[in-house]
């Protein structure tokens, strides 16, 4: 497999997940294709995050399928990259954090040094580069969890609600970092439950309702003119779920 | 009350003497103790971390195992390599019966399974805050183990603590093994029974002081660093 092989599209073909006797995800199938950033959009329990560790291959399906245009799970796993609502930063420096993430992927020793600094600097960390991670605030831990995966150049990036936890200055820059990395074609599958965040994001939106996928369209269709009443409550900010 | 006054008496003046005896006998009990604990900690904390991440058929069984044998009695430690080690033993011809080696030996057996199933626990509780992150990096259970061994050591101090604490203060197994013999297996707890048997209460008494001070010694000091380093790490 050449190291500059797409995995994209990833396709979802009428995948289910059910836990504890509940079915959670319910008959999802969609493609994306590389390009345009996606935004998972939905209320809090809607399964937004489910959908998202199953199409970076923490969980698997209970029923479905999911593929990506490679089946080799290592080569997989290298192309793509998350970042947790909460990420678990390792006991270590920030700097330290990120050549850990370089050396688990395979980049050799002498390359490690610059491409640490790159992603540090990218994510303006580079005067806390040998701060302890686990002390950072909580915006800076978010930025430091992007560069580590950013420094990994995968092909997808899965951003979990990054933001949830961060105040509006912080969620600004997560944002603005967010956009540069999608300028330099990396592909964005984020999930939010924030609108604005959508609004200002997404180029195209995933419309998850109750476990199941309601809408699939392009942002600006979607804002102007949703196609199911689940949407229209949600885009009026009402409490229905 | 007599015999207490006159131990803590001639524990200050044995203390305050460095009575050569004394220093060798708590030198040999920190040796070997270390030791055993060092040779325990190598092998257990790399076998409990992988007793918390990898599943095998047994695995059960394996925890339930390590957890009973935190349990052992030192005499039957003891006895065990006591066998190993005599004469017509299978390790015999290697002639450490009797020596600070043997000690060492039954120490590092009788602390290996605490030192691993404390750390098994530990590793296991991280683990489930590490995993999807882990997963999500493409780091296997064989890289997790010195990635979570790492990121727990301030727990994980306790568990040396632990270990340490066994090795220091037992008397069971190093009697056996090491036979309490002046200037080659004699350590502080072989001491005290000695002296106790023979009634010399107060130096027994004063012994007694002064293992107390120097394990609660080594583990104020060693909880207190790990605190610290913990504080500013986050």
């Amino acid at each position: 497999m050449s190291p500059t092989a797409s995995i994209l599209p990833l396709r979802f073909s009428q995948v289910g997940y059910e836990a504890g006797g509940k079915l959670l995800l319910d008959d999802i199938s969609f493609e994306l294709e590389s390009g345009p950033r996606t935004v998972i959009l939905g209320p809090n329990g809607a399964g937004k995050s489910l959908g998202l560790r199953l199409a970076h291959g923490l969980i698997e399906p209970t029923s479905g399928a999911i593929e990506w245009s490679s089946a080799d799970p290592i080569f997989l796993r290298s192309k793509q990259a998350m970042v947790f609502e909460r990420p678990v930063l390792l006991r270590r420096s920030a700097a330290a954090n990120i050549d850990y993430a370089l050396s688990i992927h395979g980049t050799p020793r002498r390359e490690r040094e610059t491409r640490v600094e790159a992603a540090l600097t990218k994510t303006g960390l580079s005067a806390l580069a040998e701060r302890p991670a686990r002390v950072l605030s909580a915006g800076e831990r978010q930025r430091l969890a992007i560069a580590r995966a950013w420094a990994t150049e995968p092909e997808v990036l899965f951003l979990d609600e990054p933001t949830a936890a961060l105040d509006p200055a912080a969620t600004r820059a997560i944002e603005t970092l967010i956009c540069s990395i999608a300028d330099s074609g990396t592909k964005i599958v984020m999930t939010t439950h924030d609108l604005g965040q959508a609004r200002r994001l997404a180029d195209e939106i995933l419309f998850f309702s109750a476990g199941r996928l309601l809408e699939h369209t392009p942002a600006a269709d979607f804002f102007a003119e949703p196609a199911t009443g689940a949407a229209k409550a949600f885009l009026r900010g009402e409490l229905t779920w | 009350m007599d015999d207490l006054l006159g131990a803590i008496q001639s524990a200050i003046r044995l203390m305050l003497t460095l009575d050569p005896d004394l220093i060798e006998i708590v030198a040999l009990s920190f040796e070997v103790a270390l030791l055993g604990l060092g040779l325990a900690a190598l092998v257990g904390l790399p076998l409990g971390a992988a007793l918390a991440l990898f599943r095998f058929p047994g695995h059960n069984l394996a925890v339930v195992a390590m957890n009973a044998l935190m349990g052992l009695p030192p005499v039957v430690v003891g006895l065990f390599v006591y066998l190993l080690l005599s004469r017509s033993g299978p390790l015999g011809s290697l002639g450490w019966l009797f020596t600070a080696k043997a000690m060492i030996l039954a120490q590092f057996l009788l602390v290996l399974p605490i030192i691993a199933a404390l750390t098994r626990q530990v590793v296991a509780d991280l683990a489930q805050e590490y995993d999807e992150q882990l997963r999500s990096l493409g780091v296997g259970p064989a890289r997790a183990i010195p990635t979570l061994l790492w990121d727990g050591r301030y727990q994980l101090v306790t568990t040396l603590l632990a270990g340490f604490g066994r090795a220091i203060g037992e008397v069971g197994a190093v009697l056996v093994v090491g036979g309490n013999i002046a200037h080659v297996s004699r350590v502080m707890t072989t001491a005290i029974t000695l002296e106790t048997s023979r009634g010399d209460l107060s130096l027994a008494l004063a012994l007694g002081i002064i293992l107390l001070l120097m394990s609660l010694l080594v583990s104020a000091a060693a909880t207190f660093a790990s605190r610290l380093a913990a504080t500013i790490d986050g």
